[in-house]
């Protein structure tokens, strides 16, 4: 081995190791926490508040459709808290066994809302009028993994209105991506909860609500995953976003808040 | 066979298929260019028609909906003047795997032209022959290995098209949703039986087509 050789091998070796040398430095452990992403605003501040009050502990938010969410903690995935946007998916991980028992809760509720362009004339006085053929294209989240698709889904059945809007239909990987099709003026409807309108007030607005009736409550449940390496930690989560601290963050982003065992 | 599985092996088919024709007519042709004329800005358009290959999918996608998105700095003109926009359409998916796929012909084609051997080039002049008639009866010929390659490379490419393809086509089941979007949604929605069939097919599909093209060049070559 030729001298030059020797020094790049030692050089790379210890820029490797490095690393692993800094991680175990300090007692920082990380808490993964997998929420439906209209809870993205909301939940990251809660995690800074967490942070400032658990120095040593990192929140780690791993964002997305609740339905994907379920199927990576099955799959395996390391997650420690999960919060999802519908009863529905929580009760999926709980047969599936994935849930640890008596932390399950629900903590907050939201409002189903059919958004527009800010920019947009077209006028939609109801639901039924989405038929109108101005109204070309209309997303929604895939009601096979999204949580507000599923809703959107239920509030076109109830408006009778499913089979002739059917062609119309963008479905999206996630509600984000629905309020971001609108925003960008891609599509010329789309329907997403009322906290996710808040986030962009300057570029949509909500031109109708779905009454409760239309659909399924809109609940969102929260629990620690089976599994978990920092029990202690994913239940002070738990029980900071059930807390009057979270919850007053959560009603700040315009979620009703509604701290109540299931 | 389901009928959604067969809708999207159709349209991945359907979209690979128009996405190598129009890879074929402009890679070949910026290909002669770039090999055999020297003009202002040709390392320029070669970095450009070399970027989809290094760029992830993702910023190529981001890329195209900043240009053809409904408010994109192509797309607003198109949609003014015909109330249409290729953003959910079949037409983006081809979009999509037309991009990342025309380097691959691009950078093989060009390599097997400015392989052929100039003197031939040369003796085709001095016996009369146009431009034209020389790139079509000499260079071209001379050259298709290297353009058959490039096919089946692009081909092979836009069939497997995901992120850019996701970002403007959208994943909407019964319209734009290829293969391996479809595969995607059912892995994600656990649907791992749909999923499972889908892989084998589309990974026969794929041996299958190796096997042809392999065969159809050996003819050709």
């Amino acid at each position: 081995m030729t001298k030059k050789l020797a020094v790049l091998l030692v050089i790379s070796f210890f820029s490797a190791v490095l690393p692993v040398g800094i991680a175990l430095a300090g007692p920082t452990m990380d808490l993964t926490v997998s929420a439906a992403i209209s809870l993205k605003n909301a939940f990251e501040e809660i995690g800074k508040l967490y942070e400032s009050r658990n120095k040593n502990t990192k929140v780690l938010f791993n964002l997305g459709a609740s339905g994907d969410l379920v199927t990576q903690i099955k799959g395996g995935a390391p997650i420690d808290v999960f919060a999802s946007a519908a009863l529905k998916d929580m009760d999926k991980l709980d047969s599936a066994g994935f849930v640890v028992k008596d932390t399950r809760t629900n903590f907050a509720a939201n409002t189903v809302v059919l958004i527009v362009p800010s920019s947009s004339k077209i006028t939609i006085p109801s639901f039924e009028d989405l038929k109108k053929p101005e109204i070309k294209k209309i997303a929604m989240g895939n009601p096979k993994t999204v949580p507000a698709g599923r809703y959107a889904a239920e509030t076109f059945q109830y408006y009778k209105i499913s089979d002739m809007i059917h062609n119309k239909l963008i479905l999206t990987e996630n509600v984000r991506q629905v309020l971001d099709y609108v925003y960008r003026g891609e599509v010329d409807a789309g329907v997403v909860y009322s906290t996710d309108a808040m986030v962009r007030q300057q570029g949509v607005k909500i031109i109708l609500t779905a009454p409760e009736a239309s659909h399924k409550p809109v609940i969102y449940p929260i629990a620690v995953v089976k599994g978990t390496k920092n029990e202690q930690a994913a239940n002070s989560f738990v029980a900071l976003v059930t807390s009057e601290e979270g919850q007053k963050i959560l009603s700040q982003y315009g979620f009703k808040p509604i701290a109540s065992a299931k | 066979m389901d009928d959604s599985l067969l809708f999207s092996l159709k349209l991945s088919v359907q979209v690979a298929t128009v996405a190598t024709v129009l890879v074929v007519m402009v890679g070949l042709s910026a290909a002669y260019l770039l090999s055999r004329k020297n003009f202002p800005g040709k390392e320029l358009l070669d970095i450009l028609l070399t970027l989809p290959l290094v760029l992830p999918p993702t910023v190529t996608g981001y890329y195209l909906i900043v240009l053809f998105g409904r408010n994109g700095l192509l797309g607003r003109y198109l949609y003014a003047w015909t109330g249409w926009s290729i953003m959910f359409t079949w037409y983006a998916a081809v979009l999509a795997s037309f991009v990342v796929a025309l380097p691959l012909m691009v950078k093989t084609a060009r390599a097997a032209i400015e392989s052929v051997d100039e003197n031939l080039i040369r003796a085709s002049y001095t016996l009369g022959h146009s431009e034209y008639r020389t790139a079509l009866k000499v260079i071209l010929p001379l050259a298709r290995k290297g353009i058959v390659a490039g096919t089946i490379l692009s081909f092979a490419r836009a069939m497997g098209e995901f992120g850019a393809t996701l970002m403007i086509a959208g994943n909407i089941p019964g319209r734009t949703n290829t293969m391996p979007l479809a595969i995607y949604s059912a892995a994600g929605s656990g649907d791992r039986s749909q999923a499972a069939i889908m892989v084998m097919v589309f990974t026969l599909f794929s041996g299958f087509f190796l096997y042809v093209a392999s065969k159809l060049s050996r003819r050709v070559l």
